[in-house]
């Protein structure tokens, strides 16, 4: 899986019909030596309710379409969890910012 | 399978249905001599893998194939821990030796 932070949102009204009602986000990687994005971005499906802004993981591949949301879709990449904290060499380099 | 090392772990609670509670590292890619390469990916643990351990990381749906992951959303798996490399007739990483005196 990747780290990536929610960067915001893609709507495509013409698109494949299975992919109809599927939250779609966009992802920019992240490197966690530093958390910053590495301006590397992809387009996945939101299959726990990510919102932008927030830190998640992604799984890429066949594994996308082993959730109920996104069985059966024809779809590469789905976030599959939202990160409440990385460790990194012993330090806290993240930490969802509790509400 | 691709070298890493255990480099930090991340901590997710709220999960998709279609992945257990597993034990997620961090870990940074390696080449064979253990030298880090400053690229990182997350990775179910099942081996039980120590902070700063090279290990082997199997990818794709081949991660899928043992009995915690099967039919799970995930697509890195900690599939081993590496105990020593030998490449070009001498030995490039030994567990538990500093940097470089492989």
């Amino acid at each position: 899986m990747v780290l990536a932070r929610v960067a915001g949102t893609v709507v495509a009204t013409r698109k494949e019909p299975r992919l109809e009602g599927l939250t779609l986000l966009l992802l920019e990687r992240l490197d966690p030596a530093t958390m910053a994005g590495k301006g590397e971005y992809l387009v996945a499906m939101d299959s726990v309710g990510a919102g932008v802004g927030e830190v998640v993981f992604y799984v890429a591949g066949s594994s996308a379409r082993m959730t109920a949301a996104t069985e059966g879709k024809p779809s590469d990449a789905a976030i599959i969890a939202i990160v409440d904290a990385v460790e990194l060499d012993g330090a806290l380099v993240y930490r969802k910012d509790v509400a | 399978m691709i070298l890493g090392k255990v480099a930090g772990t991340v901590v997710a609670t709220r999960r998709s249905d279609g992945v257990p509670g597993a034990r997620f590292l961090l870990v940074e890619l390696c080449s064979h001599e253990g030298t880090a390469r400053g690229e990182y990916l997350v990775a179910v643990d099942d081996v039980g893998a120590g902070p700063g351990e090279l290990v082997m990381v199997t990818q794709g749906p081949s991660a899928r194939q043992t009995e915690r992951t099967q039919q799970k959303a995930l697509d890195a798996l900690i599939c081993g821990i590496v105990d020593q490399i030998a490449a070009g007739g001498r030995s490039t990483y030994r567990k538990g030796s500093r940097e470089g005196d492989a």
